[in-house]
């Protein structure tokens, strides 16, 4: 079997997700045996032209180009997989799609024309279909070396949608959010990160983005029961993953003005006096 | 042939996106542009209306390859706007957590970005198959400033372990153990990189500017000194603004800063030439083994600055680890007060400056952020024109691998360099 073709691409973003390939360390001179990479900017001058048999892509759509680029990568790649926050959520900059963007510019720029910048930053989701996403800010390394294995292995990649409470469990960690009463997001995040937070003897803050079940409202009102105001709340899911559905519409929930929610666990008769 | 253009469509080995565009006519360099295409993202406007204790987590996102500069120069500058001490436990272990960065960083910049030019490698990984034992030695020093960044912040890109006021959590006796132990036996692996930076074959330039950086009266600086130039500037963080003016130029998304109406460095060699006598002993050594001539003006001489940035980080993070006592707690505890407050700590690529204004509950009004690679911009341009024009008999293929090169040499971090400012434009 000959090596795949590998290339890594990036669009609006911090590089952090092309770093993790870089911060391989050693292994990434293995990597680079094993398969063939033939575009990745940052770290070569050498660059290869498609097809690839792998695109993976890092970043948002924020641009006029970079819609008409990330189309290009589509038809001269066999699979394309989105890494990292900004490629599968919109990242911490699709903070500039609730409706500011226009002030934004105008706010920032003496000479606004200079700047090509569309109103929203968007996932590649919204633009092109993809083989494999790899979520987290930036994605784990573990992960994304497996999912290196299942491709050079010909099968599906793999990537676990469950939360991160299970893996803070297994891995032992006392609960900030019933120990400490920190408002926690783990009970609705995507696993991934190896619960690094809770082991920091903090609250995770979603940088995975929403696990594939979790119930935003209740954790909401358990945060309303630790001393949150619904103004905090929605900051808790609008950060890292706040154009992702999921935490985008409970982020709203607890921006309207006609929430009545109680908070959790609710106050019982004799309780808490 | 009078008109030559030089492109340079992607720049890369850099950290983000830019591009180079030089026109010469008649010997004379009569367009040079540096051009920075990475999108807005906004970040100084984000931060408005946010807590204070969101900060550290939102500005680690500004640049995946220095994001201890940034939690260290936000935090800095909030707690002086709170009015917060800290204690010197939790200073030292800011420092250690600094050192894991510049380690990494400085590793990445020498051996995966700016030394396959020098060897005349695509990259580090065609570079290995000639040079295997440099490039593994090279990756190691970057593993083990990660495993520091692990023990604080669980990982090396947008580490957890931030807060305002300290650390969430100190790193046990357990961990510091073993990671003192991994230091001390990769003291050599450093030594020897400096040798072997010192040994390769570099060009000979001469780019006199004001070197900009931190200095501190008694160690290498790293997040805390006033800001000093080699022309006499001494100021404080608060007095940045006063002194370092931006403006928008039109080709470019980072805006380009002036001192006194010049460009003028940051970065590890205008660092390491402001404090020659902050060096420990072992590194100061290393340094007269050179042979080189310090304070140098050639730009070319960063990646012996950065090897030695990283034995001195290595030496810092020894000491710091063999008096470590694990503290109770590794934050103070913050109080948040109406106020404005600046910091600039030693980000690996340059002094980064921070500004916060912030309410009486801690929420931000305004943020202004001033990274390393837009105080850079205007000297790497300089830079450009007068490397073209000592290279004219150098055909285009040459003389852009050369531009290339020299640009590598600042580091440049695109994906930091983007911050906005509303000013209006110098015209000429």
């Amino acid at each position: 079997m000959s090596k795949l073709r590998i290339a890594v691409h990036k669009f609006a973003s911090c590089d952090g997700c092309q770093l993790q390939f870089l911060n391989l360390e050693q292994e990434l001179l293995t990597l680079a045996e094993r398969v063939d990479i033939a575009h990745f900017i940052e770290a070569s001058s050498d660059l290869g032209e498609g097809p690839y048999d792998v695109s993976f892509v890092e970043g948002s759509v924020s641009t006029p180009e970079e819609i008409k680029r990330i189309r290009q990568i589509r038809q001269q790649s066999r699979q394309v997989i989105a890494i990292g926050a900004c490629a599968t959520g919109g990242g911490i900059q699709a903070l500039r799609n609730w409706g500011q963007h226009e002030a934004f510019l105008k706010a920032v720029y003496a000479s606004p024309e200079y700047i090509d910048s569309l109103e929203h930053s968007t996932p590649f989701s919204d633009h092109i279909r993809l083989d494999a996403e790899l979520w987290g800010c930036p994605p784990d390394q573990g992960q994304l070396k497996r999912m290196l294995a299942d491709l050079m292995a010909g099968v599906t990649p793999f990537v676990p949608g469950e939360s991160v409470c299970l893996q803070c469990k297994r891995q032992g960690n006392v609960c900030v959010l019933v120990a400490k009463g920190e408002p926690c997001l783990g009970p609705v995040t995507r696993t991934g990160c190896g619960a690094l937070c809770p082991y920091q003897e903090r609250d995770c803050y979603g940088c995975f983005g929403p696990q594939a079940g979790g119930n935003t409202t209740a954790l909401g009102r358990r945060f309303l029961g630790l001393g949150l105001s619904p103004e905090a709340i929605k900051h808790r899911y609008r950060f890292i993953y706040n154009w992702a559905p999921a935490f985008r519409e409970a982020s709203q929930e607890w921006e309207s003005k006609d929430i009545t929610y109680t908070p959790l666990p609710s106050k019982k008769e004799g309780e808490w006096s | 042939m009078n008109t030559r253009r030089i492109e340079v469509p992607v720049l890369t080995r850099v950290e983000g996106e830019g591009a180079l565009y030089a026109r010469i006519e008649k010997k004379q360099v009569t367009d040079l542009r540096l051009r920075i295409f990475e999108p807005p993202r906004f970040f100084e406007k984000f931060l408005q209306g946010r807590s204070w204790k969101e900060v550290p987590d939102i500005v680690a996102r500004i640049c995946g390859i220095c994001p201890v500069a940034y939690q260290m120069s936000a935090t800095h500058a909030i707690e002086n706007a709170f009015k917060a001490t800290i204690t010197p436990e939790i200073r030292a272990l800011r420092r250690l957590y600094y050192c894991g960065e510049w380690m990494e960083s400085h590793s990445l910049h020498i051996h995966l970005l700016a030394a396959p030019d020098f060897l005349g490698y695509p990259s580090a990984m065609a570079m290995a198959k000639d040079h295997p034992e440099v490039v593994k030695r090279g990756m190691h020093l970057q593993g083990l400033g990660n495993r520091i960044l692990k023990i604080f912040g669980g990982r090396p890109v947008n580490p957890v372990g931030v807060r305002v006021g300290g650390f969430y959590r100190a790193p046990s006796r357990q961990e510091a153990r073993e990671l003192l132990e991994l230091l001390q036996s990769a003291l050599p692996s450093a030594e020897a990189l400096v040798r072997w930076t010192a040994n390769l074959k570099l060009p000979e330039v001469n780019r006199p500017a004001p070197f900009v950086s931190l200095r501190h009266p008694n160690e290498y600086p790293m997040n805390e000194g006033r800001l000093v130039s080699s022309q006499g500037l001494n100021i404080g963080a608060a007095e940045f603004e006063h002194h370092m003016i931006e403006y928008q130029v039109p080709h470019s998304t980072a805006l380009h800063a002036h001192l006194q109406g010049q460009p003028y460095w940051v970065g590890p060699l205008a660092r390491l030439n402001n404090n020659l006598d902050r060096l420990p002993p072992e590194t100061a050594t290393l340094l007269q083994e050179t042979g080189i001539s310090w304070p140098s003006t050639n730009p070319y001489h960063s990646i012996i600055a950065r090897a030695l940035e990283v034995h001195l980080a290595l030496l810092e993070a020894v000491h710091l680890l063999k008096h470590y006592h694990r503290p109770r707690q590794a934050y103070v505890a913050i109080e948040p007060r109406a106020g404005i407050g600046m910091a600039a700590t030693e980000a690996p690529r340059g002094t980064l400056w921070h500004r916060y204004e912030l309410d009486a509950e801690g929420f931000v009004r305004q943020a202004r952020i001033v990274p390393p690679t837009s105080q850079n911009q205007a000297q790497m341009e300089a830079d450009m024109r007068a490397s073209i024009l000592e290279s004219l008999d150098f055909d285009d293929e040459a003389l852009r691998l050369r531009l290339e090169s020299g640009i590598r040499n600042y580091d440049p971090c695109i994906s930091c360099s983007t911050h906005f400012l509303r000013l209006e434009i110098e015209r000429a």
